[in-house]
């Protein structure tokens, strides 16, 4: 089934030690990447039939796993050490997905292990992965499923052997219990067979994986291996970490405009007098302070004065850039019978995690190390190498866990920058971004227009558009690789136009194998036009699919009125696949729809699929006074074709709501003047716990397919139509502009003073 | 420069600082104490919320001179050793935590609204402003529940809770972390028990490579 080579223990990255004795490379099994066209068994007869779209055959995920296939024996390693525990340096980014306790889980059950004995950390970059290291596109578990099982049942099957070997008990009556192997009145802890194990001489055991439905962790509800050291302060971050000694501390005055370069520092010597200020350095981005704690840097940066030339939207606004979109959005053609349509915007959102961008870079004379939260590590070196003229391969990246990244630590903006001071002042720093940089320097979802329309023949939907324009999403960082990065001036304000770099290809694949209906709406078009502002964006959780699922949601809704159906009966009525409407009527059980609320009170659902998963979501809300609305209750039902840990898809479930109720009612950033006005969450009105509902039932669907599917990003669109549709019946409106509630309700710190600071009391 | 002293974690230390410094970066840059985190700087986000003198306090907006002489106890100084708090219990058993870096915040600040009301009501719960950006609000809710009950009727074990029983700690037990040793020593000192007993792990798998 597999090939086995003994790993060269003197090629591993992470350096070579006396605790590891078993170790190998295992050829993972093929994984099937079948077209699926067998979709429309099962539809009524009386609905349209619809052909299959891309993403419904071949998805983002499919598309990682492709480009992956070349490297995927190398991608999980397995070590076992002679205490007996098990080690995996997994080559993805952790940032509360818990991810790193579904691998430690599929580990365990495959080496029929306590799942205390598993301990799963985070790999360096390992550039011999090339594409295989990307943290994204809802991918880690669909990418790591097969290799992970395979390599864990591998290091168990040479275990098996050396017990057979030490104790002529035939290899079949042997077997894993607890960390020992046992059989044949023996009873071997794993620990006291590692050397044994590794030996060539067990080059061609034969490897199989378990049988899924024998599974006895994998599908289990598991609390967070990592959650101790959170809950006790223990856990590191970034910013924690203080891995060479002598870190200086720095901090970055930013331009009143985005992208804005620094002109002259006008008061470079009585910011050298400051307490605590060691230098300054100007690079790409602006004005670095370096201090001996972030407290004094953040006090020379507050007192710089700095002369700026312009950003490159110095002159926009939301208005300015709506403008842009609706007059680049391809128009929907004349009617043709009736039509169920609408207009819709949504706003730019930061991704605003809770650690802001953080990295540490020690630079030397021909090389260095990063350390930061990193999903695509690999392409971060090789930036950094070509940025500072070093030669490929002198960059190593450690990646740290990361406070949060949905999609923001895609890009390496902070290692990178690091890096840069790092180099220019000749010793090692510590970087971190302001919350307010954050919000108006840092990454955003872009802005998007919709025109979205159902035709309406009879009693049938005949055809379904939904036309996009959206700033561009910067996808410069490729596949992880430099080879597919796209970015010759990236992370510098003279950027080059994205989609002249051809990146637009690069948007209309990830937009056409993401973006799907689940519905048989008749022949389905959806399209995506970019405006070409440079601007930071990002991919957002769920990327093009929260804005643009999430208005198709709101048409369904208005659809089934117009067809004088029931929204829920409408879904599961044109829903492509059988499991889609066992989804939509589990929730609808589970939140009871259908039940008689109070006047100013409304439920609301969504539906949504992706990454071979789907899930719906039932709400509540609470909208008497419709400037103060909330949601109040929410049943959400999953299915993930192979739940790993239905615990941890819980959580994402959960998040996948809070962030929908945010971007739906009232977290946007108003860009004015080249700059958002937004700097920090008393202003960008993220969720907090008087906005999120107090009662909350998630269920997770047994297995469906036998494959896991996408998980992290799944929740957020079909929860955006949620809320929504929540809103538009309690309200008797039909939401159009999101968020819906978006006054500026606040003073905004001053522009280009980097002014953040409330005095202390 | 001037030296302030106070209490943290049932420790006396003393920092070499300017009095305005802010007692986040004190205690982070100084002490080397990184449970209480940067979120915004402005109290706003209350990651960093601590207790001062058994109150929440915010240490991104307190100035260094202003806790001179009183106590600080950051979440590394809530449990009791191995002991964790009950509302650190009840985070673990709710599995709360997703990235986990607003949850120190959040603990500190469901204990000291347990101190304040032993069954807090919902509304209550959502006068807390701690910001949870990966939206684990409803499982926060429901830890804080569980942990009412749990102190409302306590357990055989000795799971109290409070900052006490903080051990000394010899400076050569303490991590290489840049600081200097005796900034480092005042820090770890602060760290608490459980800390201790990780490093010595840590040191203990060291000392096998």
């Amino acid at each position: 089934m597999s090939d086995l080579q003994r790993y060269d223990e003197q090629s591993d990255a992470a350096g070579t030690s006396r605790r590891r004795f078993l170790t190998y490379l295992v050829a993972a099994p093929t994984l099937a990447v079948a077209v699926q066209y067998g979709l429309l068994d099962g539809v009524a007869e009386a609905v349209v039939p619809t052909q299959p779209q891309p993403a419904d055959n071949f998805d983002l995920g499919d598309f990682l796993i492709l480009a992956g296939k070349s490297t995927e024996d190398k991608l999980i390693v397995i070590e076992v050490d002679k205490a007996g525990k098990v080690h995996c340096a997994l080559p993805r980014e952790e940032v509360g997905q818990g991810i790193t306790t579904s691998v430690a889980m599929l580990i365990a059950e495959e080496m029929d292990l306590p799942l205390a004995s598993v301990t799963v950390t985070l790999a360096p970059a390992r550039p011999e992965l090339q594409y295989n290291q990307i943290t994204g596109g809802s991918n880690t578990i669909r990418s790591v499923y097969g290799p992970t099982r395979t390599a864990a049942a591998a290091a168990k099957a040479r275990l098996i052997a050396a017990a057979a070997e030490r104790t002529g008990v035939p290899r079949a009556r042997l077997q894993m219990r607890d960390g020992d192997v046992v059989g044949g009145g023996h009873s071997i802890a794993i620990g006291d067979l590692t050397e044994a194990a590794a030996s060539p001489r067990l080059a061609g055991v034969t490897v199989a994986v378990k049988d899924p439905s024998t599974f006895t962790l994998v599908g289990k509800p598991t609390n967070r291996k990592d959650a101790r050291a959170m809950v006790t302060g223990q856990q590191k971050y970034t910013n924690d970490l203080e891995p060479v000694p002598g870190l200086l501390r720095a901090m970055v005055r930013r331009p009143p405009t985005i992208n804005g370069t620094v002109k002259a520092i006008l008061n470079e010597a009585a910011i050298k007098k400051m307490p605590g200020i060691r230098g300054l350095a100007i690079i790409p981005t602006g004005v670095a302070v370096l201090a001996d704690t972030f407290g004094q840097a953040l006090d020379g940066k507050e007192a710089l004065e700095v002369s700026w030339n312009p950003g490159t939207v110095d002159a926009e606004d939301n208005k300015s850039i709506l403008s842009k979109l609706k007059a680049l959005n391809a128009p929907l053609g004349p009617a043709l019978g009736t039509v169920v349509e609408g207009e819709f915007d949504f706003a730019f959102v930061n991704h605003a995690p809770m650690e802001t961008i953080t990295a540490i870079a020690d630079i030397k004379a021909d090389h260095g190390t990063v350390w930061a939260g990193m999903k695509m590590p690999i392409v971060a070196a090789q930036f950094i190498e070509d940025d500072l003229g070093f030669a490929r391969g002198s960059m190593t990246a450690i990646v740290t866990q990361g406070g949060g990244s949905f999609g923001r630590r895609l890009f390496f903006d902070g290692a990178l920058e690091a890096a840069r001071i790092s180099k220019a002042v000749g010793k090692p720093v510590k970087l971190m971004w302001t919350r307010v940089d954050d919000m108006r320097h840092g990454r955003a979802r872009a802005a998007s227009h919709h025109l979205v329309r159902a035709t309406i023949t009879g009693n049938d939907v005949v055809r379904f558009e939904h036309h996009v324009a959206s700033v561009e999403t910067d996808w410069r960082h490729g596949l992880g690789e430099i080879m597919t990065a796209n970015g010759a001036a990236f992370g510098d304000p003279s950027v080059v136009p994205i989609s002249a770099g051809g990146d637009a290809t690069f948007s209309q694949s990830v937009f056409g194998s993401t973006v799907k209906s689940p519905y048989n709406l008749g022949p389905t078009t959806q399209m995506l036009n970019e405006a070409n502002l440079v601007m930071h964006t990002g991919a957002w959780r769920s990327v093009y699919s929260a804005n643009t699922r999430g208005a198709e949601e709101i048409i369904v809704d208005e659809v089934a009125k117009a067809l004088g159906k029931d929204p829920v009966a409408f879904r599961i009525e044109y829903a492509k696949d059988p499991r889609y409407a066992a989804v939509i009527k589990k929730c609808a059980e589970l939140g009871s729809w259908g039940k008689a609320m109070p006047t100013g009170f409304a439920q609301g659902f969504g539906f949504h699929a992706e990454y071979k998963s789907c899930s719906a979501y039932l709400v509540e809300i609470d909208a008497r006074d419709p400037m103060k609305p909330r949601v109040i209750k929410a049943a959400i039902v999953g299915d993930y074709g192979r739940p790993i840990n239905p615990r941890g898809l819980e959580s994402q479930l959960l998040g996948g709501l809070t962030d929908a109720i945010s971007t739906t009612l009232r977290a946007g950033l108003h860009i004015d003047k080249g700059l958002a006005l937004e700097g920090s969450y008393s202003q960008f009105h993220f969720a907090r716990q008087k906005d999120a509902p107090r009662e909350v039932k998630i269920h997770i669907m047994p297995p469906t397919t036998g494959d896991p599917g996408g998980a992290g990003e799944l929740g957020v669109p079909a929860a955006v139509g949620a809320v929504a549709n929540a809103y538009a019946r309690a309200t008797h409106t039909k939401p159009r502009s999101f968020p819906i509630i978006f006054p500026v309700d606040f003073t905004p710190f001053t522009k280009g003073t980097g002014s953040t600071r409330v005095q202390p009391r | 420069m001037p030296q302030y002293s106070f209490t943290l974690n049932g420790k006396t230390v003393q920092v070499d600082a300017p009095g305005d410094l802010s007692v986040l970066w004190a205690l982070r840059d100084k002490l080397g104490v990184t449970g209480p985190k940067y979120g915004c700087g402005i109290n706003v986000c209350k990651a960093c919320t601590s207790h001062l003198d058994g109150k929440a306090f915010n240490p991104c907006v307190t100035n260094l001179r202003d806790v001179a002489g009183k106590q600080v106890t950051t979440i590394e100084g809530l449990a009791d050793g191995d002991n964790l708090h009950p509302v650190q219990e009840a985070w673990l058993e709710q599995d709360v935590a997703q990235c986990g870096y607003c949850q120190p915040g959040q603990i500190m600040a469901a204990v000291a609204l347990l101190k304040r009301t032993k069954n807090p009501t919902d509304e209550e719960i959502d006068a807390i402003e701690n910001v949870c950006r990966c939206g684990s609000y409803f499982r926060i809710r429901e830890a804080i529940k569980a942990a009412a009950a749990k102190m409302a009727t306590p357990v055989a074990g000795p799971a109290t809770g409070g900052a006490n029983g903080i051990p000394d700690v010899a400076p050569e037990q303490l991590p290489a972390t840049g600081l200097d040793a005796k900034t480092a020593a005042v820090g770890a000192a602060a760290l608490g028990a459980a800390a201790v007993t990780a490093l010595l792990r840590d040191d203990a798998l060291a000392a096998e490579d």
